[in-house]
């Protein structure tokens, strides 16, 4: 117990190692700031890619390590983009719109500028008061604020309804999903004040930035992006790696017995909960001003799902795993539906991977559940001989897929 | 000798007659020539005299005579002004036929007629002539015809016609028709104001559309200003004060400027565009114009201004409330007769309790139907999920494929009923292999692994759903129901369901009949209850618990099968259909209580009820009654978290 952290988490050191040299990799390839080997559209790509990891090892945590299957954390990534768009739109919206006034011969009164924005904003759903939700988008550091605290406060509700009442398991999975489900299907209308199904636009024009270019700017957002990895990295390392991860390791492999044991299960389960949803609030809150639109579609379900699909296709149970499984599933869905993947002619039959590569994707996923269960984490096990003990042909565990360090090593 | 010769005369005389038109008028031409002049003025104002004139004439040719005024087939003949019908024969010539005899009595040039050109408001008149006559038709569809015609356009005139073809009508239908006609024309036109009265109060239990729209105009209101009191003698409906709920002092004051009976409040834009129009050297009634974005300053410019006379000043409130106060705001009825207005009020007050206690039924058979729905999109899922405990993420996408095997099969026969009497058992043999398949392969090696089971089954669900995609393309596919399926069972005007939907219900509720005998009455389902409940010694008292498994999940898929095609007939079959109810699916599986056929009825009649509800407090907005009850599912699971029927005991497992 006297060695320290990283001591004890090698691969901690070895991540931070290569995110960095990635990230100057790309830095020295980008166009904003050397060769320009790299488009800025895939700088930004990139960037996105590094956000997408970062809720990956949120959700390596609430599921790798507490076992709970959260089909919503899409949801809170989503309002995170929702939180800082919000601010996007207000700040860009106002600076046009004095532009705009700057020209009339009287000056604008505040409550003119604050009608005309609203006008602005809100007139593709027939509407041009401002709803309450948006008091505060004026203020980019409350803003900021509610980008963690939005989602750490739904999920904070939804996980107490959800944990006292002792829901588990599947059931708490469906749950999970029918909130976020409820939470799409809300934001689609137009009166929800976030302009219903056109979601919220033009997040890639930065207030007060318009004299930096975009192959700047994306170069900025990877940074940041890499930047909230690593710290979301290590924090989840960190959280893991002492007491408290012992106990929620506790949990997904037995409930019933550590709370018999003493400990609060729903207290570490909420905290847990609560504390993923911040870090994909934050997450969210990166990725979005790099696509440029943030809409309720982006929340549906499935997406929640894919989200799932790249932690079990990385490993459960380890964080680089759900790091490996985000970068290397997200961008190899993006090789293929891109439509830069060479289409395969059989002759009678031609194989456009747009259509299949979903396809191919459903189905490798139900190859990797049935035979590796420990996805492409467990290559890393064979590399370091690390074996599970031969328990005969019993089980494990309850969760088979997960990656039990302790019981793990001979 | 004598008499041959008589004959002889005769005969020339009937020549003479033929050869020449007929040298006397029959009765209809002295009629039409009684009224010549204003005939052939044709205008709207006079020739009502004329229309009478041959509509009372009694003759029998009347009818004739003003359909092809109507048609504008009636032309006069120049020579001696005779009107004639008039059948063309060629470019320039027409024969002509007597309206007394009907018969063709020679032809004449075009240049020697004139046509009767009636414009509309003729037309109108003459068409109000005509339905004492077609009332009265020997022919049913004419007289249908004609009393719908008078259904759409009623006007008082044709009251009188109306109230006389009833006694004579032989059929029963038709007579009920008109006389519920004459009740609705009485309230809207009879100048007797008893009259009108007694018939409101006939009508007031009534659930038609067309009682409603009878009454409303008799209660429609204009909202008029007066200085002072309300003036006597107008039909008041009420007196309304500014500044209350149903008018509010900002529009009364508009009111008021737009009657021209006070000066207009300055708005915000006005002392924009007055400060704008009196720049002077950058400065605006001595105040700096880059200091105008400050709202206080904005106001002392202008009242500088307003003092210097070159705008209107600003209206103080105590102006505006004299002004209000000195004025009285009243709602006036357009019905002058206070006793119509007062019987009207109550007609349509009794009639919307009446609608609203029908619209709950409605309600309540709509909630029935969606209840059942869900309740046989869910129903699969009770098997594999409720009793198997397997999350089947791909449930939706065998509810897909059910939908295309009608689809499919619809393409193959045209005959509708035969083709979906095909698809059910089809559907249920496709999905059935599906779902064997699936276990098999899939399924069985994660019995012990429930989230797994999870997400393997969303990848075959995703994988399913691009493959449907691929061959079928993203548009939706027609699944046509059967004629006799089309249509609705109407109740009345308020209350009504389409037979499809009771179709629906019918299914559902034999695929309840049908799960429980197969779990209570066959060794399937016996041995299904013993697998689940302990596969271990269910395997020792010699049950092969892997094809138990296998079968059960194989009639949950194709129960879904068979759901399918169900939905496939009222909602549009895309790839995408499945995913529509698979949330709501097991929603209703767990609100209702894994396990237990009746709790996935109790839940799916629960959460039907609850959406449908929801909608009617909020119709304009089915996404939010979604969101909803989704939320209120959520909290429901906090006081019942096993469902509305909890297992107990060993049944329940854990």
């Amino acid at each position: 117990m006297n060695r320290t952290f990283l001591a004890r988490n090698p691969s901690v050191l070895i991540f931070l190692a290569v995110l960095a040299l990635f990230t100057i990799a790309v830095t020295v390839m980008s166009e904003g700031f050397g060769m320009g080997i790299i488009s800025t559209s895939f700088v930004k790509t990139l960037g996105k890619t590094l956000t997408l990891a970062l809720i990956a090892v949120a959700m390596d945590l609430v599921w790798g390590y507490a076992g709970i299957l959260s089909l919503g954390h899409f949801a809170f990534f989503g309002l995170g983009g929702y939180m800082i768009g919000m601010w996007l739109m207000y700040e860009r919206t106002r600076q046009i719109v004095v532009d705009s006034l700057a020209s009339s011969p009287i000056p604008p009164t505040d409550q003119e500028v604050v009608d005309a924005i609203g006008t602005q904003i809100f007139g593709v759903v027939g509407s041009s008061e401002f709803p309450p939700v948006w008091a505060f988008a004026d203020s980019l550091t409350i803003q900021l604020i509610l980008v963690v605290a939005v989602p750490g406060l739904l999920a904070l509700i939804f996980g107490w309804l959800a944990f006292r009442s002792r829901v588990t398991g599947v059931y708490l999975s469906i749950l999970t999903q029918a909130m976020t489900l409820a939470l799409s299907l809300y934001l689609f209308q137009n009166d929800s004040g976030l302009r219903g199904n056109n979601g919220l636009s033009g997040l890639q024009n930065i207030p007060h930035l318009d004299h930096v270019p975009q192959s700047v700017l994306s170069v900025w957002f990877f940074w940041a992006s890499a930047l909230a990895l690593a710290l979301g990295y290590v924090f989840a390392a960190w959280i893991v790696s002492g007491k408290f991860g012992s106990v929620i390791r506790g949990i997904r492999d037995n409930e019933a017995r550590v709370r018999f044991l003493g400990y609060s299960v729903e207290g570490y389960k909420l905290f847990l909960f609560t504390v993923t949803a911040m870090i994909a609030g934050i997450a969210g809150a990166l990725y979005y001003p790099q696509a440029g639109i943030v809409n309720p579609a982006e929340i549906a379900p499935i997406a929640s799902i894919y989200l799932a699909v790249w932690v079990a296709i990385g490993g459960r149970g380890r964080l680089y795993g759900a790091v490996i499984g985000a970068v290397f599933v997200s961008l190899v869905s993006t090789y293929f539906t891109g439509g830069q993947a060479p289409d395969i002619n059989l002759g009678f039959y031609t194989i456009s991977w747009v259509d299949w590569w979903t396809i191919l994707l459903g189905l490798s996923f139900v190859g990797v559940t049935l035979f590796a269960p420990k996805g492409i984490g467990g290559l890393f096990d064979l590399w370091t001989g690390r074996r599970t003990p031969d328990r005969h042909g019993a089980d494990l565990g309850p969760d088979m897929g997960s990656l039990r360090e302790k019981e793990a090593e001979e | 000798m004598l008499k041959r010769f008589f004959l002889v005369l005769l005969a020339m005389l009937l020549l003479a007659t033929q050869a020449f038109a007929q040298s006397e008028p029959g009765p209809m031409q002295t009629v039409l020539q009684a009224h010549a002049e204003v005939i052939a003025e044709s205008s709207r104002r006079t020739i009502g005299p004329a229309i009478d004139a041959v509509a009372g004439s009694g003759l029998p040719q009347a009818q004739a005579v003003l359909e092809a005024w109507q048609a504008k087939d009636m032309w006069q003949r120049q020579s001696d002004g005779w009107f004639f019908r008039a059948e063309q024969i060629d470019a320039s010539t027409y024969r002509l036929i007597d309206f007394d005899s009907g018969d063709a009595i020679g032809e004449a040039d075009k240049g020697d007629l004139t046509q009767l050109k009636p414009n509309a408001g003729v037309r109108g008149l003459l068409g109000t002539a005509l339905v004492q006559f077609q009332l009265l038709d020997p022919d049913p569809a004419r007289r249908a015809d004609a009393l719908t015609s008078l259904e759409r356009s009623a006007n008082a005139d044709l009251l009188a016609p109306l109230r006389a073809s009833i006694d004579p009508e032989a059929d029963a239908a038709l007579k009920a028709r008109k006389e519920r006609l004459e009740r609705l024309l009485t309230i809207s036109y009879d100048p007797d104001e008893a009259a009108r009265i007694a018939a409101i109060e006939e009508m007031a239990g009534d659930l038609g559309v067309d009682v409603r729209a009878a009454l409303n105009p008799l209660v429609a209101t204009t909202l008029r200003v007066y200085a002072g009191e309300v003036p006597g003698g107008i039909n008041v409906a009420r007196v309304l004060r500014p500044g209350s709920e149903a008018l509010p002092r900002d529009t009364a004051y508009a009111m008021l400027a737009e009657a021209g009976l006070a000066p207009p409040r300055v708005t915000e834009g006005d002392v924009r565009a007055a400060l704008a129009a009196h720049i002077d050297a950058g400065n605006v009634g001595g105040v700096p114009v880059a200091e105008l974005s400050d709202p206080a300053r904005r106001v002392g410019a202008y009242t500088a201004l307003a003092a210097g006379g070159l705008v209107p000043a600003y209206r103080t409130e105590a102006e505006i409330s004299a002004a209000l106060d000195a004025h009285r705001f009243a709602q006036i009825y357009a019905e002058p007769s206070p006793a119509v207005t007062g019987a009207a009020e109550a007609a349509l007050t009794r009639i919307s309790t009446k609608v609203g206690l029908n619209q709950a039924l409605d309600l309540g058979l709509d909630a029935l139907s969606l209840g059942s729905i869900y309740f046989l999109a869910a129903i699969g899922l009770a098997i594999t999920f409720g009793v198997m405990g397997v999350i089947n993420m791909a449930h939706g996408e065998f509810i897909m494929m059910g939908a295309y095997t009608g689809y499919v099969v619809q393409q193959l026969i045209p005959n509708h009923t035969a083709s979906i009497a095909v698809a059910i058992p089809l559907a249920f043999a496709v999905t059935f292999a599906a779902g064997v398949a699936m276990e098999r392969l899939v399924i069985r090696w994660l019995y012990n692994r429930p989230l797994e089971t999870l997400l393997a089954t969303f990848g075959i669900s995703i994988a399913l759903q691009q493959l449907f995609k691929n061959i079928f393309g993203t548009q939706a596919r027609p699944l046509t129901s059967p004629d006799w399926l089309g249509g609705a069972w109407v109740l009345n005007d308020v209350v009504s369901i389409s037979y499809i939907r009771i179709a629906i219900f019918v299914l559902a509720m034999l695929f309840l009949a049908l799960f429980l005998f197969i779990m209570k009455r066959t060794r399937l389902g016996l041995e299904t209850r013993a697998v689940t409940q302990n596969p271990g010694m269910a395997g020792a008292m010699g049950i092969n618990p892997g094809r138990v498994n296998m079968l059960t999940f194989g009639l949950g898929s194709g129960i879904a099968g068979i759901a399918g095609v169900a939905i496939g007939l009222f909602a549009k079959v895309t790839s995408e259909l499945g995913q529509d109810y698979i949330v709501q699916s097991f929603m209703t599986v767990v609100v209702g209580g894994v396990g237990n056929i009746w709790g996935t009825l109790l839940g799916a009649g629960l959460i039907g009820g609850l959406q449908k509800g929801i909608e009617w407090l909020n119709p304009s907005n089915t996404l939010a009654a979604q969101t909803y009850m989704i939320i209120f599912i959520i909290v429901f699971i906090q006081f019942r978290p096993r469902g509305i029927i909890a297992l107990k005991g060993r049944a329940a497992g854990d």
